[in-house]
């Protein structure tokens, strides 16, 4: 692979990107003429008011919707559907209830042709990495919400995608288990370099993973917004600059 | 520092606990023996209470012993019948019977429900026929059947073929249809093809359905299969519980009645045991 090939990895180029849903037969407008460009290797988060659209958003990067007009480009290339490029992490932790934690981390690296010795010893790795070693052979039933959402992201990362789209992943969690699983996504960011979109409603969360933040608007006709925040890592939610950020923020939404 | 603190004496009532724990050994070993004892009551205490009850009553003469024979008289019948070989004869052609009916219901059932359990517009226009065969009891087919296929082998086959088909049938439509649409959807970003979901999600999120269907015809081709074996039938053992009523033979009677009892336990506890293996994550204790 040559080096020029490498730095456009994972490049994601949104282009006039609309979507509609149908709600009792009227269209009901949720993303107007998005432009956006995400850099190779940037952690971009999306926040915004509920039912503005943040999800939909994700789902067309996904390539599990279409566009009604628009397009989206991972390193030039037009999506067209699902890609193996890109790996999901839902706001459920969607594991295989039938599979033991590390057959469920090994799932994507199978069905893209593994097999599942081969799966297994390079998913041991990413079990490792979240810190589930111990549960390797435990069933999805027998681990709390945040290690079932940890298999979930051991899962993503162990195909080793381009881009990473999450939604909400720590949404369900206990302000503790959150924190202490932000700190660990930093840290697993840090030493995976993958473009990262990150839908998430807290502002907090934003600020201290992403280097650029989306909001998409309240109302229809507004604008969405970008902001980048440039502090260094690791960050500390209580220096000034961060506070300055969140009260940023909460200001754009007329909270403050 | 207070947190601290709040360490150490946390870990002193940790350590507390562990030292009462062994010493509390002995008792315990006592306390686990009443458990199961206690758990045998709970579980067979209905039933072994029945069974006395039914000696008793038999024996002291509260019923009448010539329509109600002791428990040992029936199972010194059952045990005459089996030592020598004659009811083996009706134990063999009885399970080749239904077990022939229930491998077919099963070749067909589960391969057709999981087919059209994916395919929308199979199911759909299948539903409301598969409806009223099942709501048509296959009983009250039987006479069709003995007119389309004879009195003989063929026509008892079918019938209970008929029966336990259904069961299977439509639980397996059901596990599909109910597998979980966003298992699917992940499998899908991971790049799984329909072949890869079917294998890898739809088909194990089945398994549990599809097993309350064979345990549901499991019991319905026994049912069936003394229904077909009363009529038109000399040989099997529901021909021997009629043709023992028949005779007045009334303690083979109910040997005969035991032996299919026992017959649909072995095959729920088969099935119960093959369920226990193939889900063993759905376990809460396995
Ligand atoms: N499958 C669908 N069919 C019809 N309408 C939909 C569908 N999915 C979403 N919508 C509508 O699209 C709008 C945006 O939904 P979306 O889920 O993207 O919001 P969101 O920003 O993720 O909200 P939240 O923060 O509550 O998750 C909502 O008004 C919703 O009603
Ligand atoms: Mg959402």
């Amino acid at each position: 692979m040559s080096a020029s090939q490498n730095l456009r990895r994972g490049e994601v180029a949104i282009r006039h990107l609309s979507k509609s849903y149908r709600l009792n037969g009227t269209p009901l407008p949720v993303l107007r003429d998005i432009n956006l460009n995400i850099r190779s290797g940037e952690t971009l988060a999306i926040v915004g008011a509920s039912g503005s659209g943040k999800t939909t958003l994700l789902r067309v990067l996904a390539g599990l919707e279409d566009p009604d007009a628009g397009e989206v480009l991972i390193d030039g290339k037009r999506t067209r559907g699902v890609g193996t490029d890109r790996a999901v992490i839902f706001q459920e932790p969607r594991l295989l209830p039938w599979l033991t934690v590390l057959d469920n981390v090994g799932f994507g690296l199978e069905t893209q042709g593994l097999f599942r010795g081969a799966a297994r010893e390079r998913a041991r790795r990413y079990v490792q990495l979240v810190g589930l070693q111990q549960f390797e052979g435990a069933y999805p039933r027998q681990l709390s919400g945040g290690m079932a959402q940890r298999v979930g992201i051991a899962r993503a990362l162990a195909v080793q995608p381009e881009i990473l789209l999450l939604d909400e992943p720590l949404g369900a969690l206990d302000a503790m288990t959150k924190i202490s699983m932000q700190q660990e996504l930093a840290r697993i960011w840090r030493d995976e370099d993958v473009t990262t979109v990150l839908v998430t409603h807290d502002l907090e969360e934003a600020i201290y993973l992403a280097d650029r933040i989306l909001i998409l608007p309240r109302e229809k006709g507004g604008e969405p917004r970008l902001i980048e925040i440039g502090l260094p890592r690791p960050r500390d939610r209580s220096a000034p600059e961060f506070v300055r950020h969140r009260e940023g923020l909460l200001h754009l939404f007329g909270l403050h | 520092m207070s947190y601290e603190h709040v360490n150490t004496s946390l870990a002193a009532g940790f350590g507390l606990g562990r030292a009462e724990g062994h010493s509390t050994a002995i008792p315990a070993i006592a306390s686990r023996w009443r458990a199961l004892i206690g758990f045998i009551v709970a579980r067979y205490g209905l039933v072994l209470g029945f069974l006395a009850f039914w000696q008793l009553s038999s024996t002291v003469g509260w019923v009448n012993p010539a329509v109600f024979p002791p428990l040992d008289v029936i199972l010194s019948a059952l045990w005459s019948g089996l030592a020598s070989g004659a009811l083996l004869d009706d134990i063999a052609i009885s399970l080749q019977r239904s077990g022939i009916a229930f491998a077919a219901a099963v070749a067909i059932g589960i391969p057709l429900g999981l087919f059209m359990g994916q395919v929308r517009f199979v199911e759909q226009a299948l539903d409301p026929i598969l409806q009223l065969f099942r709501q048509t009891s296959a009983l009250a087919l039987y006479p069709v059947f003995i007119l389309m296929l004879g009195l003989g082998e063929t026509s008892k086959v079918f019938v209970i073929f008929w029966a336990t088909l259904f069961p299977i049938l439509l639980s397996t439509i059901g596990g599909v249809k109910e597998v979980d649409n966003k298992l699917v959807e992940m499998a899908r970003t991971y790049g799984a093809g329909p072949l890869t979901v079917f294998r890898r999600v739809v088909l194990p999120a089945s398994v549990p359905a599809i097993f309350v269907g064979l345990r549901l015809s499991a019991t319905t081709a026994l049912l069936l299969l003394i229904a077909a074996e009363m009529i038109g039938a000399n040989k099997g053992i529901g021909f021997q519980v009629m043709n023992a009523q028949y005779n007045f033979q009334i303690p083979l009677m109910f040997a005969a009645i035991l032996l299919l009892a026992l017959l649909g336990l072995a095959a729920n506890a088969l099935l119960v045991l093959a369920q226990r293996n193939l889900c063993r994550w759905s376990q809460p204790n396995a």
